[in-house]
């Protein structure tokens, strides 16, 4: 961004924006909505709390396990979709389904399969995520050059040797997209299971904040998440980056 | 029934059909044992698919390939394929990529990086051995094809319009390098290409396909001495004879 022929650095407009929070914030104009230093001091002091501290260990355990569950599943389904027609004939209606529907409303649906608990949580990231992780690693399987595998197929790979050095490396640079974009999409899901459910983790403090109007812990707790799927999506482009460093040179 | 020629790769019968559109009828050939043949003709007469089969690759909707008499089917060890479009994989370095068909077989690391390493050197591209290949060139690239095939000491190479998608200053150098590699690996090669200027150049033997089906229409052995300055090959009667011989029976072909 540039303003009056000078570069403005990204970070800059964040700060404008900080900056009309403060002031909006301080005017008292609507209650919701504290200054945002009040809402900086919220979240040193949210967490020290031990509610907090237990609150995220809930959530990442069930983020993780979800998302683990997820790519275990997910890149061998959309290897078997990429290379099996009739796996794909069968399976890729209802992932293309899956992977546009607003998944929120099967989260009930959830509760009463899982009960009100954890496992509830882990189910709601799973299906938040499985689906692009699915669609991108048939995608990537889809295009390996044909003499690659031939090429592997004529100096005597086993099928395993085929999916474990060809198709597998092949296709890694989509399958790392799929799982960024599974990950960001698994955020959504744990926080959605979690506010649905009301009662564990992250979902338990932002029913007790905005019951009781602490709208200052309420925003620091929304920064913290944002915060968190930012970082995630952050490492894993690092990650992706590095793959691309031959992605980019594919025949 | 013994041949007069030691035939190290038998083609008997062959027929593949893709839909209705009929590829390959009744291919019969022999290939001698440490000849370059070449197999030459207009787009649609089935070379590739032919090699191919021979490969093991594809199947043949009929007839049969045997290699020192043994019918095969499927990839083998006396065989080794280099591609068209190289077939290296992007994320492996040079010298795994040569090594990669000994890796298939279970050598030891140490041992196939040694036997892959000499064929890096073979083929002109000592020095490269980290170089991943999106850092070579075309030339350099179908260099790292060939070292795999060569690494895995099978009898028979296949290799598929190799020098197609290098650059004509990289392929007259290649072409160079590919006599001088035949005269001292004592292997057969068998040349699929489009150019007659390069099967006449290269070949020992050059089989004309004609197209659609693909069948076998002439089979010129070129008497050319390869022994000299590979410059002089271009300027050799002989050499200009066949290329003019070979065209009038392909230009029927032409669009």
């Amino acid at each position: 961004m540039t303003l009056f022929g000078y570069r403005i650095p990204m970070m800059a407009s964040l700060l404008v924006w900080c900056v009309l929070w403060e002031i909006v914030g301080r005017l008292d104009l609507v209650f919701l909505l504290p200054p945002l230093s009040e809402v900086l001091s919220a979240a040193v002091g949210l967490v020290q709390t031990p509610s907090w501290q237990s609150a995220t260990v809930t959530t990442l355990r069930a983020f993780f396990t979800g998302m683990v569950l997820s790519i275990v599943i997910g890149v061998p389904l959309g290897i078997l979709m990429g290379r099996v027609k009739i796996a794909d004939d069968l399976l890729g209606m209802w992932v293309n389904i899956f992977s546009s529907a607003p998944l929120s409303a099967l989260v009930p649906v959830l509760m009463i399969l899982f009960g009100f608990g954890e496992r509830t949580i882990v189910a709601a990231v799973f299906l938040f995520a499985i689906w692009i992780i699915v669609l991108d690693t048939r995608a990537g399987v889809r295009h390996i050059s044909p003499s690659l595998i031939e090429m592997a197929r004529s100096y005597g790979a086993s099928r395993r040797a085929l999916y474990l050095k060809i198709i597998l490396w092949a296709a890694l640079p989509e399958i790392l997209a799929g799982i960024r974009l599974g990950l960001i999409r698994g955020v959504k899901g744990v926080v959605i299971g979690q506010l649905l459910v009301a009662i564990v983790g992250y979902g338990a403090l932002f029913e007790t904040f905005s019951r009781n109007f602490r709208m200052a812990e309420f925003w620091a707790l929304t920064i913290i998440l944002f915060a968190f799927a930012l970082l995630i999506a952050e490492l894993i482009e690092r990650a992706e980056a590095k793959v691309e460093y031959y992605a980019g040179a594919r025949q | 029934m013994p041949a007069p020629i030691d035939q190290i790769v038998a083609v008997r019968g062959i027929s593949k059909s893709y839909g209705s559109t009929e590829a390959l009828r009744g291919i019969d050939l022999d290939f001698p044992r440490g000849k370059l043949t070449s197999l030459l003709g207009p787009s649609g007469c089935g070379k590739t698919t032919l090699l191919k089969i021979i490969a093991g690759l594809i199947k043949a909707d009929a007839g049969t390939i045997a290699i020192d008499g043994k019918v095969v089917s499927a990839p083998g060890p006396e065989r080794a394929f280099v591609f068209q479009d190289f077939a290296l994989m992007p994320w492996a370095t040079a010298l795994r990529n040569v090594a990669f068909g000994l890796e298939l077989r279970g050598k030891a690391k140490a041992e196939r990086e040694d036997i892959a390493r000499h064929y890096i050197a073979e083929v002109g591209l000592a020095g490269f051995e980290g170089k991943y290949p999106h850092q070579l060139s075309g030339g350099m690239r179908q260099r790292v094809g060939l070292a795999r095939a060569l690494s895995v000491d099978a009898d028979v190479l296949l290799l598929d319009e190799p020098f197609s998608a290098v650059d004509e200053q990289n392929r007259r150098k290649f072409q160079e390098d590919l006599i001088r590699l035949r005269s001292n690996q004592n292997k057969t090669f068998i040349f699929v290409t489009h150019s007659i200027e390069e099967a006449v150049y290269i070949s020992d033997r050059i089989v004309l396909l004609s197209p659609r089906p693909g069948r076998v229409s002439q089979i010129i052995e070129p008497e050319i001495d390869r022994s000299g300055d590979p410059d002089l090959i271009h300027r050799d009667k002989h050499y200009l004879d066949t290329v003019q011989e070979i065209w009038q029976g392909l230009k029927q072909y032409a669009e």
